[in-house]
């Protein structure tokens, strides 16, 4: 292997069309109008020297090293911020320009090193070999040499005297990522590098590393560069944090891996990072790391470690053995979002042909599972429309329920560049996030509304829309079912749906509404940005049926610049879901009930596949208490921590007989796990991932496994143990099958991403190339699909036992249950989860700032510090989920969305108190009953009270339910339930449902 | 009765307010006009009075010289030590060419009325008749040139900014007067700031700008506080805002103080300060006539420039330019400073010598020992040595005898200067004033100073002497802006015209 080098040309490159000739050292180079000479040289083949200029940051012309004569002209311009122009004549060495050049990097000399900390990593001594100096004449009397270093950030250090201030730190934190942390302090001789006048850590610095990869020599280096060692080989890969999907430069010397760098070439981050994907990948090769497999007969008892061929016969005895005395769907899998779609399509497949059932499901449920329907049932398809580059198009930016500053940073750094150059912000969230006020950028509205009103704000905003003639009547008529845009428009235009209505709600002021919506509906690119304040409500889906509406009536979707966006939280949630790991679809969204689909897959896997979807996560967990549902494999997800109502996910596991669980360590889940077998990190891994924008991109092994196997091929150990044999050589071979058995996937093979980088699906025959804007001429489902999106507030409401209503998300450092993060230096930013409050709801309750305070809901209680702040409103608090002590899911309640079960996790009412003690053993709720009822009478209530139909909605809450319900639950729903505790329209569906059977 | 006391601070520093308020004590009933200094900076504080004759001068006055004055009758030109006759039979003032200070030490500053009587407005009233052409060509007709320093065509630079479409667009005054010995933006903003703002508003509509910065140092309060008034009351007589002299134009100026750095008077480092920023230099281009202030066209003019524009637009091109010298056309407004027996303003039409300047003007220096130096065009100006007296002061001879004419402060010193020691101070302030951006100025002018040191020292001189001019060149070639560039010109001057100094001997 051999280090892959991405050539630097300088400045950025010309966004001109039209095309500029001149001669460089007398050879004729033709360029973009705007390209500076200097990048015109180096294309021509001509290395300028130079330290100040890279090609990720605007030309600054600072370190003279660039220097050219022009004819014609007078004096020695910087070749980096002089521009091309047609018929000039450009010098790039003469006696005098290497003099100049001499002349400047002795004075550079004068002040550094003579050797470098990072040896040949120091550009400086490069250019100067280059130039032919290496030493200076000066005596230098006065130097930066003795200044100390920087060592606060546990990942980089900044030494002070290898800075040669030439800015690029300062510019990549400014340009690239948009924080200011950086600045010059002092002037004259005197400038130096500053983190604003304190150190590193105690900086605004986020360590997103766009500095250290900025600079030119030692001065800012990742600290594994200096205890490793140079790397010596390299390998391109992908991130496996957040939905971003940076590409990374994994940089190896020999096996251990020195560090991550940022790709200039990667699609979605064209050469940015952040804190978690550039530095906090040391989990993988922690301590911690599970590598051998272990058994266990109960819970109770200690692990047993064993060999693989072991583990994997007492697995799949324990799912046999289940099936023959519980039944064929006793048993099922959930499938990760942090996995690969290689590692997750086996998985479900699985499930569907060695288990026979369709009991998969996958850890998007919790998250996304609201844009898979709202989109599907708009759209055509479940995914976002855009690409990422796509922001740097619009004029109005709406971000809803998005916190992409801390969840997407890569992401944030685009947007916020889109900002700063002009366009235009409206924040619809309850919290005050750092993109309503952030330097450069300030929103031109925040809606800040209460958790739980999404609905009644989408809907304030589209009435405007529709009553103040601002409907794109053009698009609407050309490109949207003509019928249902009339029954919404006429729906949306109800006084119901005004914003004066709808104000004593959310308590977004009318006014404010207005605005907003002149402002969204004017624009000439107006695109829709959104994340899990979105989708985990009751109305998550109905919320993300009316951002789709709202694009549609303003006719913006399917060019650059607008769509409708959503934020996906982890690597894969979207290739996860694309794999078909929801029990009701196969893989590329096609469900399990159409037969031609399913004749596909039969016919490629020799199978018989059910006809009617399997168990979602949260029905897995009623079955489990209610007896029916006894084994469940579970990859990469905590469920035990992850999911709502801890005490209710911790009965059902517990009822079980056999867990397995498949992670690199051990977690809350596998506290009730039979068997554990380990798994990969994405080092190891050879695969692919999806991002939040479809798009594809390679995961290749950087490292040998840790568990001396892939992944896959334990989940096939497994599938051939249940007698379904299963194998594949590597996971080009997966990608086959998947290409083979998935339309949009047809075009998709692992030789044609290695040479093209990444392809956004749907790939295909009429897109070779993949698809990075959707939905361009017409929608995958022919004509846009207008739905009626009635406000049905929560049944989670402020009570007057639990006044305040908590919202839950993440912060910057840490990474969801904090599996990964928890086991990085990034402890040193967030080292424990915090409640915040409102100081109006602190003061009432005699709470302190950094005081433990009890917080309860009526499903449990836990232990935590308080913050006051005013970034809540009153009557709200927020707290991160990160860390499992803080038991932050023993509050979230059962509700969820009324469409796809995706919990209630922004909305949970709660009361708060001052706690003396400090957390201390987890309290569960004892759980009564039959839950899985409970749900069966909640869900149907539900779907009844939210489905989109004006008229007969009987008909669509029975499709609803067929679509999407075990055919037992359908059985109880039947049979079991109190007639009395459903509503009119649910007991009218019933009849047509006994009507179909 | 009308008494002249200037108000300006040239004359406060020296007790000015105090001989009005006891002149003010002595007699309650006149009206005692705060004037602008009338740049005769050794007769300060110059006591005027009006009498049916003209202005009759007494200076230096002191306030303990008030009692005598009233007891010489002064107020009816009586005979006193301190008469100097009327003030326009004053040979320094009489044989000068004030276009630009035509009306500096004249006018009560505050007066917008009094502006008018003395022919303010013209200029503007006639631009107003205009198109925008017309008054670009005018200004080009002129042959006016950037007083600045760099002398670059102001009708060009207008042009240009005229050309470039954009809705908004800046006028920015740099009044950011950092030079050693310059001290002339500042006697005409505080003794004739409506012709400043009259200047402004005529570029404006020549370019179509609607905003006007004046980017004023903090060092000037004074000129702060007197151009705020005027902005004032030009304001409320319709000098500036949305209908300017009951026209559809529109233009309005608003004051920005600077915060103490010299590179904040190049114009881009200006422009980033305005912006709210570090002041540091841009690289160009683009120029800031195309991306200027916050990205737009801007017009960027010193305090003089801008304030020569009525009269050209009042007495038309020709007149302006039937003074001066080959492309050097016009008057420049010298300010003579230093070891001087008779500083101040001296505004000449080009082609007058050095040696004027400096003995007729100058009357040689305040010591009273010999001359052997003069440092023309502030901190970055060369040192001419007494040989080259006869040094005719415009733009090109200036740049025929290595030097440049800068701003037109002119420093003087007498024998006991030296000029090894000059050469080092030049270094030290490029390295302490300068932005930091660029490498030959950041680092070369550290390098250049402890250089220089080494020479004086007596330590590998001519090592170091050749290692000096290197340096020079890396500085000239390479920088980024002038602040590095001219740094090289009083050190190379000082070593070329004075070579004595640099042998390294002890002194």
């Amino acid at each position: 292997m051999t280090m892959i080098f991405e050539p630097d040309f300088g400045t950025p490159a010309s966004e001109k069309l039209d095309q500029v000739s001149l001669e460089i050292d007398g050879r004729t180079v033709t360029v973009a109008a705007d390209t500076s000479i200097m990048r015109a040289a180096l294309q021509a083949g001509i290395d300028i020297p130079k330290l100040c200029s890279t090609d990720r940051l605007k030309a600054f012309g600072s370190c003279r090293l660039c220097v050219i004569q022009i004819d014609g002209r007078n004096g020695t311009p910087s070749s980096c911020t002089t521009p091309v122009s047609e018929g000039m004549n450009v010098i790039t060495h003469s006696e005098k320009l290497d003099r100049i050049r001499k002349g400047v990097m002795e004075l550079y000399l004068s002040d550094h090193p003579l050797e470098c900390a990072t040896g040949d990593e120091c550009e400086l001594h490069g250019v100067a070999k280059k130039i032919g100096i290496t030493t200076s004449r000066y005596a230098s009397v006065d130097t930066h040499l003795d200044l100390e270093k920087d060592e606060s950030n546990p990942y980089f250090t900044f030494d002070s005297t290898e800075c040669i201030v030439c800015n690029r730190c300062v510019r990549a934190c400014d340009e690239v990522q948009g924080t200011f942390a950086l600045t010059i302090e002092n002037r004259g001789f005197q400038a130096r590098v500053s983190s604003s006048g304190t150190s590193f850590i105690e900086s605004e610095c986020v360590s997103c590393g766009a500095c250290v990869q900025a600079c030119p020599t030692g001065a800012l280096t990742e600290k594994t560069l200096l205890t490793i060692g140079a790397p010596t080989s390299s390998v391109i890969t992908t991130c496996a944090y957040c939905g971003v999907g940076c590409s990374f430069k994994a940089e190896m010397r020999g096996d251990e891996l020195v560090r991550m760098v940022p790709l200039k070439a990667g699609g979605a981050n064209e050469g940015h990072s952040c804190v978690k994907g550039r530095f906090a990948y040391g989990y993988a090769t922690h301590s911690d790391r599970i590598t051998q497999p272990m058994i266990r007969n109960a819970i109770t008892d200690p692990w047993k470690e064993v060999s693989w061929s072991e583990a994997i016969s007492f697995a799949a005895a324990g799912l046999k053995k289940i099936q023959v005395e519980s039944g064929i769907n006793a048993i099922g899998g959930i499938t990760s979002s942090r996995c690969t779609n290689e590692e997750v399509f086996v998985v479900q497949k699985m499930v569907r042909a060695a288990f026979g059932n369709n009991n998969v499901d996958t850890c998007a449920r919790v998250c996304h599972s609201p844009t898979g329907y709202g989109l599907g049932q708009t759209f055509g398809t479940s995914a976002g429309t855009q690409d990422f580059e796509s922001v740097e198009h619009s004029d109005v930016i709406m971000l809803i329920g998005a916190n992409p500053t801390s969840a997407h940073p890569v992401f944030a750094s685009r947007m916020k560049q889109a900002l700063r150059k002009g366009a235009q912000l409206i924040v619809i969230d309850p919290r005050v996030i750092a993109l309503v006020r952030t330097p450069g950028v300030v929103a031109a509205h925040h809606l800040q509304l209460m958790p739980g009103t999404n609905v009644a704000v989408i809907n304030a905003l589209a009435h405007v829309i529709a009553t103040n003639g601002l409907i794109d009547r053009d698009f609407v008529d050309a490109r949207c079912d003509a019928q249902s845009f009339k029954e919404w428009e006429a729906f949306i235009s109800l006084p119901e749906n005004s914003p004066e209505t709808l104000e004593a709600s959310s308590r977004v002021p009318a006014a404010q509404i207005r605005a907003a919506a002149h402002l969204f509906a004017q624009a000439k690119n107006g695109s829709i940005y959104y994340g899990l304040g979105v989708t985990e409500h009751s109305q998550g889906s109905t919320m993300v049926m009316g951002i789709a509406n709202l694009a549609m009536a303003t006719g913006n979707i399917g060019r650059k610049g607008v769509g409708v966006n959503p934020l996906r939280g982890q690597n894969n949630v979207q290739g996860s879901c694309d794999m078909g790991s929801f029990p009701h679809e196969l893989s590329g969204y096609r469900h399990i009930s159409n037969p031609r689909t399913r004749k596909i897959f039969n016919d490629a896997w020799g199978i018989q596949l059910q006809s009617e979807p399997g168990m979602r996560i949260p029905n897995m967990f009623d079955a489990a208490i209610a007896g029916q549902y006894r084994g469940l494999y579970v990859q990469g997800e905590d469920i035990a921590q992850s999911d709502p109502n801890t005490s209710h996910v911790h009965t059902a596991l517990r009822a079980m007989d056999m867990v397995i669980v498949q992670d690199l360590f051990l977690n809350e889940t596998s506290k009730f796990a039979h068997v554990f077998l380990p798994g990969t990190s994405f080092l190891e891994k050879d695969g692919t991932f999806t991002n939040a924008e479809r798009r594809i991109n390679r995961v290749r092994p950087v490292m040998k496994s840790k568990i001396g196997k892939s992944e896959f091929e334990v989940t096939c150990d497994l599938a051939t143990a249940m007698g379904y044999p299963m194998s594949y050589e590597n996971g080009a071979a997966i990608m086959d099958e998947i290409a083979l058995t998935t339309p949009t996937f047809a075009g998709v093979s692992f030789a044609k991403l290695d040479e093209l980088g990444s392809i956004q699906w749907p790939c295909d025959e009429t897109n070779p190339t993949g698809t990075p804007t959707m939905h361009v001429e017409k929608f995958v489902r022919g004509e846009g699909q207008f739905m009626r999106t009635a406000y049905v507030p929560t049944d989670e409401k402020a009570t007057r036992k639990f006044p305040l209503l908590l919202t839950t998300g993440r912060v910057l450092s840490q990474y969801n249950v904090g599996a990964q993060t928890r086991r990085t230096a990034n402890n040193i930013w967030h080292k424990e989860d915090i409640l915040d409050v409102h100081e109006s709801d602190a003061e009432l309750r005699g709470i302190k700032d950094g005081s433990w305070v009890k917080l309860s809901s009526r499903v449990g209680e836990t232990i935590m510090k308080a913050h006051i702040t005013d970034e809540v409103p009153a009557g709200v608090v927020y707290t991160t989920f990160h860390f499992p002590e803080s038991g932050a899911n023993i509050i979230t309640t059962e509700f969820s969305d009324w469409a796809t079960n995706c919990p209630e996790y922004k909305v949970t009412a709660v009361e708060l108190a001052p706690s003396i003690m400090g957390p201390g053993d987890m309290v569960e709720t004892h759980i009564m009953g039959d839950p899985q009822l409970d749900s069966i009478v909640r869900m149907a209530n539900q779907i009844a009270a939210n489905i989109p139909a004006a008229d007969a909605p009987e008909i669509k809450v029975a499709h609803h339910i067929v679509q999407f319900w075990t055919p037992a639950m359908i059985e109880r729903l039947h049979n079991d339930v109190n007639k009395t505790d459903l509503s009119p329209t649910v007991l009218k569906a019933i009849e047509i449902l006994l009507v179909r059977n | 009765m009308r008494v002249f006391v200037p108000g300006d601070s040239a004359a406060t520093s020296i007790g000015a307010d105090e001989v009005a308020q006891a002149i003010a004590l002595h007699d309650p009933s006149l009206e005692i006009v705060r004037n602008g200094s009338r740049g005769a900076l050794w007769l300060e504080t110059l006591v005027e009075v009006e009498t049916p004759t003209g202005r009759i001068g007494y200076g230096p006055v002191t306030p303990d010289d008030v009692e005598s004055l009233f007891d010489a009758d002064f107020l009816k030109a009586g005979a006193h030590p301190l008469l100097l006759g009327k003030i326009d039979a004053i040979e320094w003032l009489a044989s000068q060419d004030r276009i630009t200070f035509a009306r500096v030490g004249i006018v009560d500053p505050s007066s917008l009325i009094d502006y008018e009587a003395h022919g303010g407005l013209v200029g503007l009233r006639k631009a107003l008749l205009l198109t925008r052409e017309e008054i670009i060509d005018e200004v080009t007709e002129s042959g006016l040139r950037g007083r600045g320093g760099a002398g670059f065509p102001v009708g060009l630079k207008w042009r240009t900014v005229s050309q470039t479409i954009n809705a908004e667009k800046y006028i920015c005054c740099n009044a950011d007067e950092g030079d050693s010995g310059t001290f002339a933006d500042r006697m005409l903003i505080e003794g004739d700031p409506f012709t400043l703002i009259e200047g402004m508003v005529i570029a404006a509509i020549a370019v179509g700008a609607t905003k006007g910065i004046v980017y004023l140092r903090s060092e000037y309060p004074h000129a702060i506080s007197a151009l705020q008034r005027a902005i004032n009351v030009a304001r409320a007589n319709s000098v500036l805002g949305s209908q300017i002299l009951g026209t559809s134009y529109e233009f309005d100026i608003q004051i920005r103080i600077g915060a103490g750095s010299y590179v904040c008077g190049e114009e881009t480092a200006m422009l980033e300060s305005i912006e709210g920023k570090r002041g540091v230099v841009r690289a160009k281009p683009p120029v800031p006539a195309i991306e200027g202030l916050f990205g737009l066209p801007t017009v960027i003019n010193n305090v003089l420039t801008l304030s020569t524009v009525p009269m050209i637009l009042a007495e038309g091109a020709k007149t302006y330019k039937a003074f001066g010298v080959g492309r050097s056309l016009g008057t420049q407004v010298f300010q003579l400073a230093g070891n001087v027996a008779r500083g101040g303003i001296v505004e000449k039409a080009f082609g007058v010598t050095l040696n004027e300047l400096v003995h007729t003007y100058g009357a040689g220096t305040l010591s009273g020992r010999p001359l052997r130096a003069v440092q023309i065009g502030g901190p970055l100006g060369s040192y001419f040595s007494t040989a080259q007296l006869e040094t005719s002061m415009d733009y090109e001879s200036l740049l025929t005898a290595g030097g440049m004419l800068g701003h037109g402060g002119i420093v003087i010193f007498d024998e006991s200067v030296d000029l090894a020691e000059q050469a080092k101070f030049a270094m030290e302030f490029c390295a302490f004033e300068s932005c930091g951006k660029c490498t030959p100025c950041r680092i070369g002018s550290t390098r250049g100073a402890e250089t220089i040191d080494l020479i004086i020292r007596g330590v590998k001189v001519d090592e170091n002497k050749k290692l000096l001019l290197d340096l020079c060149e890396v500085m000239t070639d390479g920088s980024l802006c002038a602040m590095g560039a001219l740094t090289p010109l009083p050190v190379k001057s000082a070593m070329i015209n004075f070579p004595e100094d640099f042998t390294g001997a002890p002194k």
